[in-house]
């Protein structure tokens, strides 16, 4: 099983982001369980978000404690939530960061994915520069640091138009940028 | 077609696929986005409904009593302090002898305030006479609703179709769902005997002495017993077009099972998974998925445990004064009928989350090992503060 964990804000997309990465794996012939930790998000507060993808239907529910990737949305996160609670040394961290910024205490502890995911939905024209939409945009950069089970880039990019309200290939376009610019530190 | 799709979204196309007539509901957390999907079906003309706005969960269910007494398939969702709102009115939907179907989706009853899943708030309306089915995944919200209406219409009673808070609600999964023309074969038009008519007029539910009331309560008893075995047929026929079962108790490697883990709702799955790494552990252990809680399935309950010598049994639920509400149904299923042990745990509830682990640890402690909980009355409290 490949166990997802999400971090975003409320109002920030990362429930939708979920279901969108659920409905990938979905159109790749698996099976998926996707699953708010806060069905009731405030906006801004803290909210987590699970993808469960199997060969089989997931008879397990609730929170992945050890989850195999870690997707977050927002950097101030960091100072919030302990994202890297239960994840085994290596473990691929998707983190939406500013550019030529690196987040030193998760350097080599982790495989880190690094893309600056607003300035990217700003050039889209996602959201406003204070208030970018990045949720798809970061689901990208995702993809080059997943490799099981396996996922076509050109899956996921229709499953962001199938799955998103508005500018679906805005959003399509944002994530295949962010798919070809994302910086990947390796565990030391 | 096979799709991704939320348990409320699954609720609300369940309801235009079994072609409901009368849609009457009020939002509540976290059962709102069936209540908003069924009004943009029926507001684009995908459903062909009418859809009562009311002021309260009780005029919804009033409101589905008048739909239903007149011969029209009524459908209301709701939950927690919604469901309690409707107490008087589900008695008189059970009593009038009328096939509502309502889904509830669990919640814990405030105060505190609680949004998340606890089975309280159906489990106290369980002598209302509805019958209550409880889903363990997002394919059974799907297949039970159309199930739940050839019951209801045969046997004349409402049911009730229980959705764990946000476990199901707000859970995407892999269903399949059905096309519109499987749907029909298997559920036809609800076509009833009796109906309010005004070109026909006649009078229901008028004064009754003592002379006919108890012979009533009696038929009616009668007639929710008979549910056990309606629930079960009208699942096999489901299975036999679908592919799929439903049935009132759902077995996981029973037949030498020596110890039983009982949960109802999506505590299931990890009942499984539990059961499994038991086994591996040389604990010749099963898990039973209680999906009908009302009427109480004592047949196949009875059959499907009668090797067990232990039963643990898992309760997000409790009667304050009395233990947990599933433990206390099982004790009185097997009273002088089986010597197995009945070990009542309560965990689970406000949103607490069910795993394998948990439920091996309990299993674990019901049969000599370490202990995981607080022991009150009669039964074992796990993760709470002394």
């Amino acid at each position: 099983m490949l166990g997802i964990r999400m971090h975003g804000r409320g109002g920030q997309g990362a429930v939708v982001a979920s279901k969108i990465l659920a409905k990938a794996y979905f159109m790749e012939g698996l099976f998926v369980q996707a699953f708010p930790a806060f069905g009731m998000e405030r906006r801004g507060a803290a909210v987590a978000a699970y993808v469960r993808v199997d060969s089989s239907p997931a008879l397990a529910r609730g929170e992945i404690v050890n989850p195999d990737v870690c997707v977050v949305l927002d950097p101030k996160l960091l100072e919030m939530v302990d994202v890297t609670a239960g994840l085994a040394p290596g473990t691929p961290i998707v983190l939406n960061y500013a550019e030529g910024q690196v987040p030193q205490d998760l350097v080599g502890r982790f495989t880190l994915a690094l893309i600056d995911a607003n300035q990217i939905a700003v050039n889209h024209r996602l959201g406003s520069r204070l208030a970018p939409i990045i949720n798809t945009v970061v689901l990208g950069a995702y993809l080059k640091v997943v490799q099981e089970p396996p996922l076509k880039p050109e899956t996921l990019f229709q499953a962001i138009e199938e799955g998103v309200p508005a500018k679906k290939q805005e959003n399509a376009a944002a994530a295949r940028e962010a798919y070809e610019q994302v910086r990947v530190l390796e565990k030391s | 077609m096979k799709k991704v799709i939320m348990g409320t979204e699954t609720a609300a196309l369940a309801a235009v696929l079994a072609r409901v007539q009368v849609v009457a509901a009020y939002p509540i957390t976290p059962q709102t986005v069936t209540v908003e999907e069924l009004s943009d079906y029926i507001g684009k003309g995908e459903l062909d409904a009418e859809y009562i706005t009311v002021e309260s969960e009780h005029s919804a269910m009033a409101a589905c009593v008048g739909a239903s007494a007149t011969g029209s398939r009524a459908f209301t969702a709701t939950s927690s302090q919604g469901l309690a709102l409707m107490h008087e009115m589900l008695h008189h939907a059970a009593g009038g002898r009328l096939p509502i179907v309502m889904l509830n989706a669990n919640r814990a009853l405030s105060p505190p305030w609680n949004l998340y899943c606890d089975h309280t708030d159906s489990l106290s309306q369980r002598d209302t006479g509805w019958v209550q089915y409880y889903c363990c995944d997002v394919q059974d919200v799907m297949d039970s609703t159309f199930i739940a209406y050839r019951v209801a219409e045969k046997v004349m009673l409402p049911v009730m179709i229980n959705l764990d808070g946000f476990y199901l609600t707000h859970t995407s999964e892999v269903i399949d769902v059905p096309d519109q023309e499987e749907v029909d074969r298997y559920l036809p038009p609800y076509d009833p005997v009796d109906k309010v008519d005004v070109d026909n007029p006649s009078t229901y539910g008028c004064v009754c002495g003592a002379d006919l009331f108890s012979s009533l309560k009696y038929r009616r008893q009668m007639d929710t017993l008979a549910v056990e075995q309606a629930w079960q047929e009208a699942s096999d026929e489901f299975a036999a077009r679908f592919g799929r079962s439903h049935a009132p108790v759902q077995g996981h490697n029973l037949d030498d099972a020596e110890v039983v883990i009982v949960t109802i709702g999506t505590a299931g799955g990890a009942a499984q998974l539990a059961a499994d790494a038991l086994r591996k552990e040389g604990v010749v252990a099963g898990s039973l998925n209680l999906a009908m809680v009302r009427p109480f399935p004592h047949q196949s309950f009875r059959q499907a445990v009668s090797g067990a010598k232990h039963l643990v049994v898992l309760d997000r639920d409790v009667s304050y004064g009395g233990e947990g509400i599933v433990a206390q149904e099982i004790k009185s299923c097997l009273y002088g009928k089986s010597s197995a042990q009945v070990h009542g745990f309560i965990a689970g509830a406000g949103g607490m989350d069910i795993t394998e682990e948990l439920l091996a640890d309990m299993t674990r402690e019901a049969l000599g090992g370490q202990k995981q909980g607080l022991e009150l009355g009669d039964s074992i409290w796990i993760k709470v503060l002394p």
